[in-house]
């Protein structure tokens, strides 16, 4: 049974992205992207990741989704041109990128996980995932989360100098 | 319980769909929306290791990885809303405007005082 859910849940992450990396008008690409968002957030329940699930929904689906259907309104971008869709000698580079997958694949296929850390599944179940992640988070993780913030300050200041370019 | 393969094969498959979407797009839309896809990809497989290895630190590193994609994705669809204002479409071809021969690029810097 959970081999099902799980195959279900593979297969269609598989035809959700090729949908959402094949359609010419961009708002279905984007609204396939909401979906594929959703399964992978199904995944992370799988893993026992509530904590990244919820944030997934919030911020992918919800933060990031909203900005490209706002920037695909705004510019009104209906469909791509036929003949002008791929850059020229794109079958060489396709087969860069499938040889690329399946090297990739065959290598993270043959990862034996022999060492084990600290937080096993009943830790987590008795402390609770979020307050277990909080407490790598801030223990562990401490000026890397600062400076998570500044890099959030940064494209900040960005777009408005971007914004300011483009108005003069 | 599901092993650890499969999910770095699934990971590993989004990731290549979304690889090969950024080497052959044109379209600057569909090259964000691929970026996110291969995101993803990194992301399942982060939480994938970090629940066989029994350990958290994937977990954190999916937070900042998140979090980066959300800055990435500002400043890339200002700079693609730039670009329209300016040129009035989302070609990722027309952007040759940095690709200069050397003399004039020489030149340039000279103009603008740069010695070398």
């Amino acid at each position: 049974m959970l081999y099902l859910i799980f195959g279900y849940f593979a297969l269609s992450i598989i035809g959700i992205t090729l949908m959402a990396l094949s359609r010419r008008n961009p708002i279905h690409a984007v609204l396939w992207l909401l979906l594929l968002f959703m399964h992978i957030a199904v995944l992370y329940l799988f893993l026992n990741a509530e904590f990244l699930a919820a944030v997934q929904i919030i911020v992918y689906a919800g933060a990031i989704l909203v900005m490209f259907l706002f920037t695909v309104f705004l510019l009104g971008v209906r469909e791509m041109p036929r003949e002008e869709r791929f850059t020229n000698l794109w079958q060489g580079r396709v087969a860069v990128g499938l040889a690329m997958m399946a090297v990739l694949a065959l290598t993270l296929s043959k990862i034996m996980p022999t060492w084990k850390g600290q937080y096993s599944i009943e830790y987590i179940e008795r402390v609770g995932h979020t307050k277990a992640v909080g407490s790598v988070l801030f223990n562990e993780f401490a000026f890397p989360f600062f400076l998570i913030g500044v890099i959030l300050l940064i494209p900040m200041i960005a777009v408005v100098a971007i914004a300011w370019r483009g108005r003069s | 319980m599901i092993s650890l393969e499969l999910y770095l094969i699934l990971a590993a498959t989004v990731f290549g769909m979304g690889l090969i979407s950024v080497l052959i797009n044109r379209n600057l839309i569909l090259l964000l929306i691929s970026l996110e896809v291969m995101l993803s990809g990194v992301n399942l497989a982060l939480v994938a290791l970090s629940h066989y290895l029994q350990d958290l630190r994937g977990q954190v590193l999916v937070l900042f990885t998140i979090a980066v994609a959300a800055g990435s994705v500002a400043v890339g669809l200002s700079l693609l809303v730039g670009n329209f204002s300016l040129r009035g479409n989302i070609d990722l071809s027309d952007l040759s405007e940095l690709k200069e021969d050397l003399p004039e690029r020489s030149d340039f810097l000279a103009s603008r005082g740069v010695k070398r």
